[in-house]
């Protein structure tokens, strides 16, 4: 009887809890998401108000995908994501790994390596700009110091090497939140199966391979899930270092966004190519999170 | 026997090593961001000479005043106004997105009803859109709504940016308090409300803030949005300030250190602060569901 009564109470009270949560996300992100798909089946230009009320179906979709240089560069993003969440992932544990078996001091390291978490991506993307600057950056001071090049190297001149730099800058920026969570796996760690494991001749690898690293997977997928949530602010980087340059070979589906939009005006074409990236984000989040809950099932709730 | 002390002294001096060895890494890792650091208190004319002047001569404020207007040279970008904006912006909307996820936090936490699971992926995947792509739509609705350039247009784009990921934080927090202490306030006489305010948020006061913390550097940081939706000093913030540097005709290198110092300063000291809670946050908030 009393049980019955507090599942009839608690019916209302959390859906009022949730309903600023709720209006917010309508009105911020909801609304502007369902304007957005209008706007991308018009051919809306910011010059011209009138053109925003013109429909023209899926013809800024279609021009998106019949054409090759939209491919080159959903292309490029796809490669980049792969390399620098790969590199984060394998650095990270790697890192992890090394702290977790320091005893001296790892409280401060532990500090030290969440350093470049604090720095916005605007900052990394500055950052990285000056120290590879052709003329006065540090790498290039020092290469010619160290008599290794008497020439200065065009890192963000050369579109290959540019590349190259942002990947760097975006790899630096996000190692630690891979270390720091994968560290925290490493404590929660019990320690009963790794000495059960030793004690039945299992050597290091095997410890690694077959123990350490299954219970690590839901922490690796926590790290992947945070992070599809903001792979976008590789914008802010590749906005600051190149600004897609030289001759578009950086840019990145995010950057053409912002150049098709509001350099071209042409707002119709840029939530076309919005609405692409937005899916592409959406399921990359979604993926990472099925993958989390299937794997804190398979680990019985143990982590 | 001496084989024995022989392999202890020898593992230890291993162990020695490997310390060494770490933390020598972890400071590599750390010299790109404290290059920039050391940049900012010298003079420009030393970051541009050639040959490159290594170990620094003179170490200035110069470069702050002048960026600040306080000295008798001054750069011509009004950072005293991007720095207000930028903490009016990033307070209020922590503020605001804090109250929002502590409700609904404690509504994921607390109580269980239909489709709550995918509510709150609904939430996270409201996120995970594309700072520029939002910025699309909500530029053009804010252009009809007279909100570009305000720093009111900012602060709630940002609420809203910071919501779903402080309501993952709280309900984590909530979660790791026994449902049992507010069950035995309540029946000693408490409202559920008081005894969420007596027992439940004391509790969870510090990831609250860790929460809060997080919030704070996201809309601190946050570029792609507030460089499409502000104009001028009335709402421009330090990231977006920044890129005034590059618009002049020579770059100001030891000018945008200073601006980067400044811009990281806050980031540095509440993530000190915060720094254990904030693990402890992510990751239950995320494994334990």
């Amino acid at each position: 009887m009393i049980r019955a009564l507090r599942t009839r109470r608690v019916e209302t009270a959390p859906f009022l809890l949730l309903t600023p949560a709720l209006i917010t996300m309508l009105f911020v992100v909801a609304v502007p998401l369902v304007f957005s798909l209008w706007a991308s089946l018009t051919p809306y230009q910011l010059t011209k108000p009138a053109t925003l009320w013109r429909f023209i179906g899926p013809e800024n979709y279609r021009r998106a995908v019949t054409d090759s240089a939209f491919w080159i560069v959903f292309g490029r993003t796809i490669l980049f994501l792969t390399i620098a969440l790969n590199v984060e992932l394998l650095l990270g544990l790697g890192i992890a790994l090394l702290i977790n078996r320091i005893t001296w001091g790892q409280r401060t390291l532990r500090t030290i390596m969440m350093f470049p978490m604090m720095f916005s991506p605007i900052l990394v993307g500055f950052q990285f700009k000056f120290l590879f600057n052709d003329n006065i950056g540090i790498v290039n001071n020092a290469l010619q110091s160290l008599g290794l090049t008497d020439q200065a190297i065009p890192w963000l001149v050369d579109a290959r090497l540019a590349m190259f730099s942002i990947t760097l800058a975006e790899v630096w920026m996000s190692t630690s939140v891979f270390a720091i969570l994968l560290l925290a796996g490493l404590f929660a760690m019990p320690r009963d199966p790794l000495e059960a494991a030793k004690v039945d001749g299992c050597n290091a690898w095997q410890v690694f391979r077959h123990i350490t690293l299954p219970f690590l997977m839901p922490f690796a997928y926590i790290a992947m899930a945070i992070r599809s949530l903001d792979v976008a602010r590789a914008y802010d980087i590749v906005a600051v270092m190149t600004d897609g340059g030289p001759a578009g070979r950086t840019e990145l589906l995010w950057t053409v966004i912002a150049r098709v939009g509001y350099e071209n005006a042409k707002m119709g074409q840029a939530n076309a190519i919005a609405f692409i990236s937005t899916l592409l984000s959406i399921a990359f989040t979604w993926h990472f999170y099925r993958k989390l809950v299937a794997a804190r099932r398979y680990m019985g709730g143990a982590a | 026997m001496t084989e024995v002390v022989e392999s202890a002294a020898s593992k230890r001096l291993k162990r020695v090593a490997l310390t060494m060895l770490t933390f020598l890494l972890m400071v590599l890792m750390c010299l790109p961001g404290l290059w920039v650091v050391l940049s900012a208190f010298r003079p420009n004319r030393e970051i541009l000479a050639k040959p490159p002047i290594w170990i620094p001569e003179t170490l200035t404020l110069d470069n702050f005043g002048k960026i600040f207007g306080w000295g008798t040279e001054q750069v011509a970008i009004p950072v005293g106004s991007y720095f207000a904006n930028s903490l009016i912006i990033a307070l209020t909307s922590t503020v605001i997105a804090l109250l929002i996820g502590m409700a609904g936090g404690y509504a994921f936490a607390r109580y269980s009803f239909r489709g709550k699971g995918s509510l709150f992926l609904g939430f996270m995947l409201f996120r995970a859109v594309p700072g520029i792509a939002l910025s699309l739509p909500v530029f053009m609705i804010w252009s009809r709504l007279g909100l570009i350039d305000t720093k009111a247009g900012l602060i709630i784009v940002y609420v809203s940016l910071n919501v779903p990921f402080t309501l993952w934080l709280i309900d984590g927090f909530f979660r790791q308090i026994p449902v049992s202490l507010s069950e035995a306030a309540q029946v000693d006489g408490c409202t559920r409300w008081q005894a969420f305010w007596k027992i439940e948020f004391p509790l969870a006061r510090s990831g609250i803030a860790a929460a809060g913390v997080f919030a704070f550097l996201t809309s601190w940081n946050e570029f792609a949005l507030a460089s499409q939706l502000t104009r001028s000093t009335d709402s421009k913030t330090l990231p977006v300030g920044l890129l005034d540097f590059t618009a002049q005709f020579t770059i100001d290198w030891a000018g945008m250190c200073a601006m980067a110092v400044i811009i990281i300063i806050p980031a540095l000291v509440l993530t000190f602060i915060v720094q254990k809670h904030l693990i402890a946050g992510l990751t239950f908030g995320g494994v334990k569901g």
